[in-house]
């Protein structure tokens, strides 16, 4: 109950900068569709496991965007609550618990995940690149993916106390896995540690489900399974970062 | 209802963070209605203790009661009857002076309609009636502060915590301050409050403990500390010398303590102007006399030294 006032007044900031968000959620699926998906697809004349290239890469850009927007929100936004306003601090001192704090705020990421990943899904679907009704799947499960990304991000943000630290976890952990998690092309290429590496990600799971559901095929892995790994990651993720939250709340 | 009880009961509170120990055993009782200062040179323990009372610190050990009840166990609902006005301004830059408020209001689940007009009521206490709809970012430090101020007041808590409450502004804006925290004391809101400036204490509390090294050195209203641990006038003596202390030997027996500073003398005197008088029989000749009112200052530098703590 109480996360939800924590919410609200994250959207209630969000309010006051969502036309700057607009462009870039409507227009970033655009560019890249245009760029990856019809430029580079057009050499790729095969397709991919049987369909075109640009209709196997649609679901990868849009989870891949989730992964990013997941990622953006509960990084420099978290450490600028911990470190820079020190917003966290006064919600603290409200009878709000740590987990109404961290709560409503990832509630507020993942509403920013699913707003970004709904525009994508609209723009490919008026590109055509959308085959199955399946695909208003991907939306449930592109929060639960949120939230398996964000929720360890968070933890990891809540350790640190300046932001070069963020650059190295973009650099070096977030980039190469939107790059080897089978966003651009199947796992299956890669060689046997990179391909376990990419099992090893929430991304992968992620990507996989959504690129079934909107071709209208069979994940390569059991749903279930997909699902019951995203959740460990949530699950991993939530107490690591109530964890850190209370550290640097309560002390 | 909660006449007559203290809102703050603490008996051997200690604070230990790993092998420090922040607060060492102290006791104090704050009733209803009492505006009670800690006060203290930095390091001496006053902010932790704030933060056990405003119930986003466990206590190490000791026992600790607000408003009855126990921060262990009823956090929340403490925190839900108190006002915190931070030692750093925690505002979001990116709201509006109002929307600072009225989101905050919602913590406390407040509804939205009364949080719009309590915070429209609690902007114009404090003077920022005009500017509600104006983002924080750039706001002066007096008027964040005040903004700080109305927030805590939001949830219209029984006991206000205030860490250090004007540190930082300049002489109007702490004034201003003084003037409306004075108001609510007027009103009956209890008011608790931390600070190294000796003018804001005089001003505003009732009872004051002194603070040093994690405990309490002194216990009073500000008259009778400069009753108990200072005498009634002190006249400062500045000699065209080099060393101030070469006359602390010539000055004995003056009142009844001598102290040198490095560019002064000082005489705790009861009677400033007949120990001036005893000055000048001694053949004595200071470069400036100034005879002036004991003053909290005094205790406090007496109590916890004249060494800086960084």
């Amino acid at each position: 109950m109480t996360a939800l006032a924590v919410f609200e007044y994250h959207f209630v900031g969000y309010r006051r900068t969502w036309r700057g968000t607009v462009f870039g959620t409507f227009l970033l699926p655009v560019l890249t569709l245009l760029g990856f998906g019809v430029g580079l697809g057009a050499y790729i004349t095969g397709g991919v496991d049987g369909v075109s290239y640009v209709d196997y890469l649609v679901p990868g850009l849009m989870v891949s965007t989730a992964f990013q927007v997941a990622a953006g929100e509960s990084s420099w936004p978290v450490l600028g609550s911990f470190e820079w306003h020190k917003i966290y601090f006064a919600q603290a001192a409200a009878p709000l618990r740590v987990a109404d704090i961290l709560g409503g705020h990832l509630l507020f990421v993942l509403f920013r995940v699913v707003l970004s990943a709904g525009a994508f899904l609209l723009v490919a679907t008026l590109f055509g690149t959308v085959h199955s009704f399946w695909a208003l799947a991907t939306l449930p499960v592109v929060v639960l993916f949120g939230a398996a990304v964000a929720a360890p991000v968070f933890a990891f943000t809540a350790s640190i106390t300046t932001d070069s630290y963020l650059a190295l976890l973009f650099r070096f952990a977030l980039l190469p896995m939107s790059l080897f998690s089978g966003v651009f092309f199947p796992v299956d290429q890669l060689p046997l540690g990179l391909r376990v590496a990419a099992y090893a990600t929430p991304l992968w799971h992620g990507v996989d489900l959504c690129r079934a559901a909107t071709l209208g095929v069979a994940p390569d892995w059991s749903v279930p399974g997909h699902l019951a790994y995203l959740a460990l990651w949530v699950a991993g993720g939530w107490w690591l970062a109530r964890a850190r939250f209370r550290k640097r709340l309560v002390l | 209802m909660t006449e007559g009880r203290p809102l703050i009961e603490a008996t051997g509170l200690v604070k230990r963070f790993g092998g420090f120990t922040a607060v060492d055993g102290i006791d104090l009782s704050v009733r209803a209605g009492e505006a009670f200062g800690f006060l203290g040179p930095n390091g001496a323990g006053k902010s932790s203790t704030m933060r056990m009372i405003g119930c986003v610190s466990p206590v190490t050990s000791g026992r600790l009661r607000i408003l009855g009840l126990d921060p262990a166990r009823d956090g929340p609902a403490i925190r839900a009857r108190l006002g915190v006005c931070p030692q750093t301004d925690n505002l979001d830059p990116e709201l509006t002076v109002a929307e600072n408020l009225t989101t905050y209001a919602r913590f406390f689940g407040i509804p939205r309609k009364v949080a719009r007009a309590r915070a429209a009521e609690l902007l114009d206490f404090v003077q920022l009636g005009e500017r509600a709809g104006m983002k924080v970012d750039p706001l002066s430090g007096g008027m964040k502060r005040r903004l700080t101020i109305a927030r805590a007041l939001i949830n219209e808590p029984e006991l206000v915590l205030l860490d250090e409450p004007t540190t930082g502004l300049d002489p109007q804006a702490r004034h201003l301050v003084w003037e409306r925290l004075f108001r609510l004391k007027q009103r009956g809101v209890t008011l608790v409050l931390t600070t190294h400036y000796m003018d804001e204490a005089e001003q505003l509390c009732d009872r004051l403990v002194v603070m040093d090294a994690g405990r309490i050195v002194a216990e009073g209203s500000p008259r009778d500390l400069i009753a108990r641990h200072s005498t009634r006038e002190v006249v400062e003596l500045r000699f065209a010398a080099e060393s101030q202390e070469l006359f602390v030997d010539k000055l004995a027996g003056i009142g009844s303590r001598v102290e040198a500073l490095p560019d002064r003398v000082l005489l705790y005197v009861d009677d400033g102007d007949a120990a001036v008088a005893t000055v000048h029989d001694r053949a004595l000749q200071p470069a400036s006399v100034l005879v002036r009112r004991s003053s909290l200052e005094d205790v406090f530098l007496h109590l916890t030294g004249r060494t800086l703590v960084d």
